[in-house]
């Protein structure tokens, strides 16, 4: 298990300095291969050459790539410092580039509008993942009825209505219309009942596009895992109904479950750019809108490595806690 | 308009008996019915353009509450050096005060100057290469101390400091030190960090500004916000945009880019040494979205009191506005110029004859419903000079007839002006047009189809709307691209045809990247009038000149106006003393803006 | 013949009463119908037996015979765990020690399940839970029927590791299913169905998935075992050489039903049905040559939803128009007796039989 671990923590880590490399690399040496100059996108409508220069010098963009790619390195576990025309800009550790749009250093950007979307993402995570498979269970155990059909149908249409409607449509009518709730973001130590009362319409908004995935999925795998002959031994067992399938059974289900829900969660940190626009929620997703719309490249990549590092982090607990259910995965 | 106001002064009568029977049985009534009456009542909306070009509400303004603004694009910088958003310069008058600026008055009154932090307008000296000004008493900054001479300089100076501050308008810089010898006030070795010879301070109360050249647009310069006074010991340079430190009546309580700004009263201001500003609200709030749908949506709601962009609802949110809620519009118009630029460096637009050929076979009319038509895209536009510039003259000034009889194209006159051009079965082209604006798309796209009709065949290039500056901006590319016709849209930083043309119609303004002059205008004439222009003091010759400049740059047929932009634009019904200026392109004037309701 | 005495009251002819019997287990008139969208399955059509304690009965057949379809009718394993609408049909009775299971309420069956009745699976690997420890695996078994804490349970379960033979049992409780050898699991898995001394024993296919060394380990566990505990044994497989030492009884079956039955020597020594010639015929014997080996029975097991009408064997069966009138194509033969205690359903006559037997088929064998 330990071995299994730092081999697994290792390839975490060369991933980690692979995806920064490749991130950095988009964003700063393809724009300049397409010879578009990021300095003068920097700038505003009167493209004045000493404001250009300033934000070269500030960028360090005359400099070669490769120190520039170092010097990005750097600025994650010693700061950075940015300067021109008599101006100082300190970015502390750990320093993910310094956006000059908004003259705010992206890490603290990033760590304001994290919770956000943790939050959105946990909430609808334990939402989807308690009906979804729920539901999922039941059709199963109900296959061929009427329960059956009815949720299936009603899971196909949740995955294939877009966030965006399902999430406009519940805004108008519980907010608008009947006046449930006040749809404004209430940050969570500014008041629990508040941050609840924002948070609930884009998680069930969110929940339901999953819940109705892990349904469909949860269906198929415990039809499967029913079939197999270990669930015929625990009855032979004697064991009661409930333990067969909420023991033997589920264990075996939560497996692709959980794969996907490490999937799922990487993916909605990086920003459910969506459904945080939908209800304006100070997220990450917004925050990469935002920048791409302002053409913020610090903050977008920022964004980026966030997202992979989320991405990177939730296949990591998904390794990890699948080498916990299955024991067969410690040995490879 | 008569019997309007007559039934209007009826249903305010009904209004208010209505609002008197619902107080009495404490009926409380949701929600803000179409109210057409021009003045309206303390509970319902003003009516449709009740605030365009005039006040409404005013007397129902209340001190206290919150004003809520909302919008979908926070400021490019809250920095009164950087911003270069029309809407941060109107909002920027809440905790920034300048020498002058425009009145606080609806429509054209709205861009004429008036003193503000200077105990009158500038006395002009020196064949106008000499402006004075004598500092108010009782102005002072958010912690008390008074607003001197020496931070109106050093805020004029933080302009020359590009390479930090960049983003802002630049016309100070250009004007007053047009050889670039100053160096910007981080690079100042003089001790005090004044350095800037052309602005003298001789005592606190005192400021004289030394022009190499005249320029009679001078004074609009300094009601830019860009002049605003900054305290030397409070300019944190490059972040000085995230807490801007006050002159005004209001300051920046917190602020988190694109997330929310909130201002709370400056208590330190005093109304006495303020002839401009009102400050009725306590707080003033900005949410921002990323979803103009969303924006709108709150607006209609009644959860935000109007947009701080001033672009516009979006269109789903302006048909439902329209319907339900027309007495919470305006219909505006922006100041901007829609239009279709000929670069002469793209053959056959180098002869007037073909770009004369475009003009007439255009169908001006479908032109204008693509923009939106003429509720929401704007009249017809019929010359380049916004109705908002004094010396515009609207629709009567109508060359080519636009608006009149050559409304659906004239193929005849089109034909004509090809065979003049030696191009009788037409050519081939490009249209160029920014890919993220849906309407400028379908502008390319009508445009394209009428030209068909006359045998132009034009292709439509769409190119990354974010990568304009350098795209467009480069006389080479478009040459290299064969951009014969570009989409595009203008709005003046100040009111004058300086403010407006001089970058897109001086051949000094032809740059090699970052260009504005797209059409590749080097008419000496032209140039020669802006020259004039700049060293004519008296309105009426400012006005006569700007007139000028606007027919010979429609004789050369440079350009195809499409619309004399009009926008749609909400106000809530908590809403008073609302009205649209010129000064800002037909927004809203943000800083004397009340509350009837400031408990709400 | 010497061990003829030792079957003694295993299989008595079939009865049709429906008072509680006095052997151990009789099943009587046992039917699983299956329905699916091309029709019924009769997986099990009619099959009665009976079973004493400390006797072995071994049910022989092909696959989709019915073999296995009935030791999970007896376990109770075709009503628990059925979901959706469709659901196996199961008519007729099981006598468990005197009481019915079939008419009994699920919840009773369910514990007798593992403590009076235990079965052993074909193929370890998958009836074993990847995720648990052997160890977890029967100290839970122990346990449902058990009131006693983890510690105890754990003890037992070492212990009857122990008495299956694996080595280090205390180590290898903690070990996985997957990381123990094809046999060690076969004996992990015996271990964990007898962990409550159960009554009766079921073993369905114990050795078809070991190799032929580890097989015979196994069966001599299962015998020794038996003998230890004393319980009743049914062995299922369709390999007549695994039973041919342990049973006691023997039951063939053939589409649903039993074609042959009677004591294990009787039936390997005397078989009376064309079927269990056959079988005879493909059982791989060690003490003969590799060419002659295997001569398995032609044709394809019946389908269970359209039975061939008559003698459900017909098309298989090189005698089938010896009888006279078509009648192995029309009349479905009846078991009868040909022995003591010795039945067949066959249309050949007894002589007729008698004859090919000794004359064509145990010649060769």
């Amino acid at each position: 298990m330990l071995a299994y671990l730092i081999r697994r923590l290792f390839a975490a880590a060369v991933m980690l300095v692979v995806i920064i490399m490749v991130v950095f690399g988009i964003f700063f040496l393809v724009p300049k291969w397409a010879g578009v100059d990021i300095a003068t996108s920097f700038v505003g409508k009167q493209a004045d050459p000493a404001a250009v220069e300033g934000v070269r010098q500030k960028l360090g963009l005359d400099t070669p790539i490769y120190a520039q790619v170092w010097e990005f390195f750097k600025g994650i576990f010693v700061g950075r410092t940015y300067s021109g025309g008599g101006d100082t800009i300190h970015c502390a550790a750990p320093c993910f580039g310094y956006s000059f749009r908004s003259e705010q250093a992206v890490w603290p950007v990033l760590t304001d509008r994290f919770p956000v979307t943790l939050g959105l993402a946990l909430g609808a995570a334990v939402l989807w993942l308690v009906f979804g498979v729920a539901a999922g269970v039941l059709s199963a155990l109900k296959r061929g009825t009427l329960w059956d059909r009815g949720a299936m149908v009603v899971a196909l249409a949740g995955v294939s209505l877009p966030i965006y409607f399902t999430g406009m449509l519940s805004l108008a009518i519980f907010a608008f219309g009947l006046h449930w709730i006040d749809a404004q973001y209430v940050p969570l130590e500014d008041s629990f009942s508040g941050w609840l009362g924002a948070m609930i319409l884009p998680w069930i908004t969110l929940a339901f596009l999953y819940a109705a995935m892990y349904a469909r999925i949860t269906r198929a795998t415990m039809l499967e895992i029913l079939g197999e002959d270990y669930i015929r031994t625990a009855r032979a067992k004697g064991l009661k109904e409930q333990t067969v399938i909420g023991k033997h059974a589920m264990r075996s289900t939560m497996t692709p479950i959980l794969t996907m829900l490490g999937m799922d969660l990487g993916a909605l940190i990086g920003g459910a750019i969506l459904t945080e626009s939908t209800f304006n929620l100070p997220g990450l997703g917004r925050a990469v809108l935002d920048a791409i719309r302002n053409q913020d490249l610090p903050i977008i990549v920022g964004v980026t490595l966030i997202t992979s590092l989320a991405v990177l982090f939730a296949n990591l607990v998904v390794d990890i806690l699948y080498a916990v259910i299955d024991p067969r995965v410690r040995l490879t | 308009m008569t019997t309007q106001r007559t039934s209007g002064r009826r249903k305010q009568a009904f209004a208010a008996a209505a609002a008197v029977a619902a107080l009495l049985t404490t009926a409380a009534c949701g929600g803000g019915g179409s109210d057409d009456s021009g003045k309206g009542s303390s509970t319902g909306a003003a009516g449709f353009d009740a605030a365009n070009n005039k006040v409404a509400q005013a007397s129902l303004a209340k001190k206290g509450g919150t004003l809520k603004f909302g919008g979908a694009q926070d400021a490019d910088s809250w920095d009164t050096t950087r911003g270069y958003y029309g809407f941060m310069w109107n909002f920027a008058r809440y905790y920034s005060r300048q020498l002058v600026t425009g009145k606080t008055e609806p429509g054209k009154a709205g861009a004429t100057l008036t003193p503000d932090l200077a105990t009158g307008l500038a006395k002009v000296t020196d064949d106008g290469k000499t402006y004075t000004y004598t500092l108010r008493d009782g102005a002072t900054w958010e912690d008390g101390k008074p607003v001197t001479s020496k931070d109106v300089k050093y805020g004029i100076e933080r302009v020359w400091a590009q390479d930090v501050l960049s983003g802002g308008p630049v016309y100070l810089k250009d004007v007053l030190d047009p050889k670039g010898t100053y160096k910007g006030p981080y690079k100042d070795t003089s001790k005090d960090k004044l350095g800037l010879k052309a602005i003298d301070t001789p005592d606190d109360k005192t400021i004289v500004f030394h022009l190499p050249q005249a320029n009679s647009d001078f004074e609009e310069m300094l009601a830019l916000v860009s002049a605003s006074p900054v305290r030397q010991d409070q300019d944190t340079k490059s972040k000085y945009g995230l807490h801007p430190f006050s002159s005004g009546p209001y300051k920046f309580a917190s602020y988190s880019p694109g997330k929310e700004l909130t201002l709370v009263r400056n208590d330190k201001w005093s109304q006495a040494s303020d002839p401009i500003r009102k400050a009725y609200p306590d707080k003033i709030t900005v949410t921002f979205f990323s979803d103009a749908n969303q924006l709108d949506q709150r607006l209609l709601n009644g959860d935000l009191d109007l947009d701080i962009n001033q672009t516009g609802m979006s269109p789903q949110g302006r048909t439902t506005a329209l319907k339900e809620h027309k007495g919470n519009l305006d219909n505006p118009v922006s100041g901007y110029i829609r239009y279709a630029v000929f670069p002469q460096s793209v053959k056959p637009f180098d002869n007037v004859e073909c770009r004369k050929a475009v003009i007439y076979g255009a169908d001006h009319v479908s032109l204008q419903t693509a923009r939106g038509g003429p509720v929401a895209g704007g009249d017809i536009g019929t010359n380049m000079l916004p109705p908002s510039v004094p010396g515009a003259e609207g629709q009567k000034y109508d060359p080519y007839e636009i608006s009149g009889k050559n409304k659906a194209g004239n193929a005849e006159l089109a034909k004509a002006a090809l065979k003049a051009c030696g191009q009788p079965n037409g050519f081939k082209t490009t249209i160029a047009v920014r890919n993220n604006k849906p309407v400028e798309v379908a502008t390319a796209q009508s445009l394209q189809a009428s030209l068909k009709k006359i045998g132009i065949d034009a292709q439509i290039d769409q190119y990354d709307g974010s990568q304009t500056t350098g795209i467009i901006g480069s006389p080479e590319n478009v040459k290299k691209k064969g951009y014969g016709i570009i989409i595009m849209g203008w709005g003046p930083d100040f009111p004058t045809v300086q403010g407006f043309g001089l970058p897109l119609w001086d051949s000094k303004y032809i740059l090699d990247s970052g260009n504005s002059n797209y059409a590749l205008i080097k008419d000496k004439t032209i140039d020669g009038l802006f020259d004039s222009y700049v060293t004519t003091l008296d309105d009426a010759g400012k006005e006569k000149i700007s007139s000028e400049i606007n027919h010979k740059v429609m004789e050369g047929a440079y350009y195809l106006p499409f619309v004399f932009e009009k926008f749609i634009n909400w106000r809530s019904d908590n809403l008073a003393n609302v009205y649209t200026t010129d000064n800002y392109s037909g927004q809203y004037d943000f800083v004397n803006l009340g509350l009837k309701n400031p408990k709400k | 013949m010497t061990e003829l005495s030792k079957s003694g009251t295993a299989v008595n002819e079939p009865t049709s009463t429906s008072s509680a019997p006095s052997a151990f287990l009789e099943v009587r008139d046992l039917k699983v119908h299956f329905p699916t969208d091309d029709g019924l399955v009769k997986s099990v059509d009619g099959l009665s037996f009976q079973l004493e304690k400390g006797k072995t009965l071994g049910i022989v057949g092909e696959s989709g015979s019915g073999k296995s379809v009935t030791s999970l009718g007896i376990m109770g394993l075709h009503t628990a765990g059925q979901y959706g609408k469709r659901k196996a049909q199961i008519s007729g009775e099981i006598w468990l020690n005197g009481t019915e299971l079939l008419g009994a309420d699920p919840d009773y069956v369910r514990k007798l399940r593992g403590r009076e009745m235990a079965m052993i699976f074909q193929d370890p690997l998958s009836a074993l839970h990847p995720y648990y420890t052997i160890g977890q695996q029967i100290v839970e078994a122990y346990r449902i029927h058990h009131d006693v804490d983890k510690k105890t349970a754990r003890r037992r379960a070492i212990e009857m590791l122990d008495r299956v033979g694996i080595p280090q049992p205390d180590k290898r409780v903690d070990n996985y299913p997957h990381e123990f050898s094809g046999g060690m699991r076969q004996r992990a898995m015996i271990a964990m169905s007898l962990v409550n001394n159960p009554e009766l024993l079921i073993a369905d296919e114990p050795t078809t998935a070991l190799d032929v060394t580890v097989q015979a380990q196994i069966l001599d566990l299962i015998r020794d075992l038996q003998k230890e505990f004393g319980s009743a044994v049914i062995v299922i497989t369709h390999d007549l050489g695994v039973v041919a030492e342990l049973a006691d009884d023997l039951l063939v079956m053939y589409g649903g039903r039993c074609v042959e039955r009677g004591p294990a020597e009787k039936v390997f020594y005397e078989p009376r049905h064309p079927y269990t010639w056959g079988l005879l015929g493909s059982m791989p014997r060690l003490d003969r040559d590799q060419q002659e080996r295997l001569i398995p029975v032609k044709g394809s097991p019946p389908s269970l939803i359209n039975v061939p009408s008559g003698c459900a064997f017909n098309p298989r069966c090189p005698y089938a128009d010896l009888p006279k009138d078509n009648v192995t194509r029309t009349v479905r033969p009846e078991l009868a007796e040909v022995g003591s205690r010795h039945w067949a359903a066959c249309h050949l006559g007894k002589e007729q039989r008698e004859r090919i037997w000794t004359e064509e088929i145990a010649p060769k064998l």
